[in-house]
């Protein structure tokens, strides 16, 4: 039995230019991509839980940039190439088939650096753009606190202005690799007396290395490192550092989190978290036997995997169609917010149904040699919910929809 | 073996328009009222609507044009379906299309320069396909034999949708150990023929039909009825499938009409989470049938299926069914004791619902066929 299921492509939209450049890359991707460094590799930027990992995925990082694949759409000069988005995203859609490393400087590249060159200083730019391409400068994101979650309205993290300083004090959870980063973009209330709580919040550019900043890594519950809760006690960074002007953190930080698409594309690489599809869990699904037989043959497996297969077909189907509005006409906004929920959610189900078909190899995990794929489906599994959680949980996507799109009323 | 998919959706502005048109039309002929005065009629549509739809062209919409229609291909009809659909405006429409197309796909060029015309301008054909409850059958009990006075039929066909309205008939019938569709006048069947069904639905129509003793010639007979079969199996599960996604987003408006102004313990029940996030269900159910729709319009065209409409027309048929189910199950459910009457809508969609879950093949029976050409 062959393995068959869907290949997505953009390939028919190549010119012949375009096509060219595409040969080019799977050349130098398969030329250069590392030998297998003997560890399993994170299937996210969200699982760098070691010196190692850090050091592998910033060599690879650099090597991807020095051969001009990274920022090719940012200008030349800020280490970007100055080049059409289009050939950035056959980079990254090569990449993610090929299934490389990732560029892990996710925070960086998808976030803070989009955000700087569309509204950043020239001293800004000059300072922060290039480190974020070649791996030298790791960034991390601090609006997430303990406690709050999902709300970034009731941030507590106090920034004082103090003659050419602000004094921070409070604390950042959730912070990805914030053992590792050189700045943050952290999100702190200027302003306890604003009338709106959102008009109180101011956006930094923060540098890490500060007195008074500390990080504690959190272990997740796939036994990995990756994120931590970052404290700031007295903290004090330089004023420039405050993007924008005081009081406008909310505003940034709302366009800062519209760039999360970006995110994935400027991830680049490999075996991400949402680039791994059906087509990698029929794979597994192939030499495995149920009941005597092989398990490709069984009804009831076949009849839940096609379920999964029409579900993700409307995943990609969405994206063209909210594209037109005519056929979006009833709730114009619905595909758009339900992106998220929709996608996230699909994943954790096919992730977790994915360890049922792997037998009594299901219970295998990460570190056993005889684990399926390393025990990548199982630690994917898990680590899925920092999707269905992380960014607003899927709960409140549902109430967001609920009453944005439907109209619905609050709670 | 790997292959590539398309997942595109196009939709011009010509077809932007023609929804446009179709969703204000069905809006203004098929209120609530209006839906619920046919449910006791005997034909089930208002013969001056249907007369209004074939004056405004829609039947000849996806014909050629040397026959008088406009060559806009039956993807076209999808946003029309919709619509009705949508508005519960029902009319022959659905079957009258996938007879015509049958015709242009199966028929000679004499048959169809001799029947489509007629079509174009509102002749009414339908399919009558069943011997029994299984829409997965592929032989059939029904059968054409060469007798002393000519070809005779013999065999009844279950569940044939507007059979009182029908114009003729295209039977599914084994012909030398073939099955083909042959065409049947329906001034040619004997009386008492056709006996009517009490339908789930209030709002269809369809009745048993006994062809037996019916004679026909082999002209009447579409040459090329094999292919032709499977195509309009699949174009009929698209075309329920469109009717589907419109009747769930009824459901849907519905609910959110209740949940929007019902108070309960003094609050609206929409702001309870347990009814909020359900209805948000509906809705992405309802969106994920509404792009398999329109993509299986886009990729269908007047040749022969390809593997990637087959696909796009199955999962069209079992996502659309799987929605307009929970939608209807959840309107009901959600209307509390209100949705326990008859005249809540909510009961409406619910036992649409039922009739669409097997027409043209159930969910279960078109993921079986999705299998295969998908996983092997």
């Amino acid at each position: 039995m062959t393995n068959s299921a869907y290949n997505k492509t953009d390939k028919s939209a190549d010119t012949a230019e375009l096509a060219d450049f595409r040969r080019e890359v799977k050349d130098w991707i398969k030329h250069n991509t590392p030998a297998d460094p003997g560890f399993l590799l994170p299937q996210t930027f969200m699982e760098v839980g070691s010196e190692q990992v850090l050091e592998f995925l910033r060599e690879w990082q650099h090597k991807v940039w020095s051969a001009g694949y990274l920022g090719m759409a940012w200008p030349k000069q800020y280490g970007g190439g100055g080049m059409p988005r289009k050939l950035q995203q056959i980079v990254d859609s090569e990449m993610k088939k090929a299934r490389v490393p990732i560029c892990f400087n996710v925070i960086g590249l998808g976030w803070a650096g989009p955000l700087i060159l569309d509204t950043g200083t020239d001293y800004e730019k000059e300072t922060y753009l290039k480190g974020i391409l070649t791996g030298e400068d790791i960034w991390c994101q601090g609006f997430s606190e303990p406690n709050h979650g999902s709300d970034l309205g009731s941030i507590q993290t106090r920034a004082e202005r103090d003659g050419n300083e602000y004094i921070i004090n409070g604390s950042k959870i959730w912070t990805t690799m914030g053992n590792f980063a050189k700045y943050m973009i952290l999100l702190a209330r200027t302003d306890t007396n604003a009338e709106r709580r959102y008009n109180g919040l101011s956006f930094f550019l923060s540098p890490m290395n500060a007195d008074g900043i500390t990080t504690s890594p959190i272990q997740k519950l796939t036994g990995d490192y990756g994120f931590t809760e970052t404290f700031f006690t007295d903290a004090r960074i330089p004023a420039q550092c405050l993007m924008g002007e005081e009081g406008q953190g909310w505003r940034i930080a709302m366009r800062t989190l519209q760039y999360e698409r970006g995110a994935e594309a400027g991830a680049a690489g490999g075996v991400s978290i949402l680039s791994t599809v059906m087509n990698d869990l029929l794979r597994i699904a192939q030499d495995v036997k149920r009941d005597g037989q092989p398990l490709m043959q069984d009804p009831v497996t076949r009849d839940n995997l096609v379920k999964f297969l029409i579900e993700e077909q409307a995943l990609y189907l969405a994206e063209p169609r909210m594209k037109i509005p005519a056929l979006c006409a009833d709730y114009p906004n619905s595909l758009a917010l339900s992106s998220k929920l929709r996608g996230t959610e699909f994943f954790r189900r096919m992730r977790q149904y994915s360890l049922s078909l792997q037998g009594a190899s299901s219970a295998l995990y990460v570190g056993d040699e005889d684990a399926v794929e390393g025990g990548f489906w199982q630690r994917a599994y898990m680590n899925n919910f920092s999707t269905t959680i992380g960014g607003g949980t899927s709960q409140i996507q549902a109430n967001i929809i609920g009453e944005h799109v439907l109209g619905l009323p609050k709670d | 073996m790997t292959r590539t998919a398309n997942l595109s959706i196009t939709f011009s502005n010509e077809q932007a328009m023609i929804l446009d048109a179709a969703r204000d039309f069905c809006r203004d002929k098929s209120d609530n009222t209006a839906v619920r005065n046919l449910l006791s009629s005997d034909s089930g549509f208002n013969p001056d609507i249907w007369n209004n739809m074939i004056a405004l062209g829609w039947t000849g919409l996806a014909l050629p044009e040397h026959v008088g229609g406009f060559q806009m291909g039956v993807g076209t009809t999808v946003p029309l379906v919709e619509s009705m659909g949508k508005y519960m405006l029902c009319t022959p429409f659905i079957s009258a299309t996938i007879a015509a197309q049958a015709i242009l796909r199966g028929g000679s060029e004499t048959q169809q320069a001799e029947w489509l015309p007629a079509m174009a301008k509102g002749c009414i054909g339908t399919l009558a396909l069943l011997d029994n409850e299984d829409w997965g059958a592929v032989t059939t009990s029904c059968t054409l034999r060469q007798t002393n006075n000519g070809l005779m039929l013999k065999g009844k066909k279950l569940l044939v949708n507007d059979a009182t309205v029908a114009d003729f008939f295209l039977v599914l019938a084994d012909f030398n150990s073939t099955p083909v569709l042959v065409r049947v006048e329906a001034h040619q069947l004997s009386e008492g023929a056709i006996s009517s069904k009490t339908l789930i639905d209030e709002t269809k129509r369809a009745a048993n039909v006994d062809f037996s003793e019916v004679i026909v010639t082999e002209d009447a007979i579409l040459p090329n009825s094999t292919n032709t079969l499977a195509d309009v199996r699949l174009i009929g599960a698209l075309l329920i499938a469109a009717e589907a996604t419109g009747c769930a987003a009824a459901a849907l408006d519905t609910v959110v009409d209740y949940l929007t102004t019902r108070k309960q313990f003094g609050r609206l029940i929409g702001s309870y989470q347990s009814l909020k996030h359900p209805t948000v269900d509906i809705l992405i159910q309802m969106d994920s049938a509404r792009s398999f729709i329109y993509h299986a319009a886009t990729l269908i065209n007047d040749g022969a299926l390809d593997k990637d409409t087959e696909i796009a027309c199955r999962m069209a048929k079992a996502q659309a069914a799987e929605a307009l189910s929970f939608a209807g199950d959840r309107a009901v459910q959600f209307h509390g004791g209100m949705g326990f009457t008859y005249d809540c809508n909510a009961m409406l969609y619910i036992r649409r619902a039922q009739w669409t879950q097997h027409q043209y093949g159930d969910p279960q029976h078109h993921r079986k066929m999705l299998a295969p050409l998908l996983l092997d």
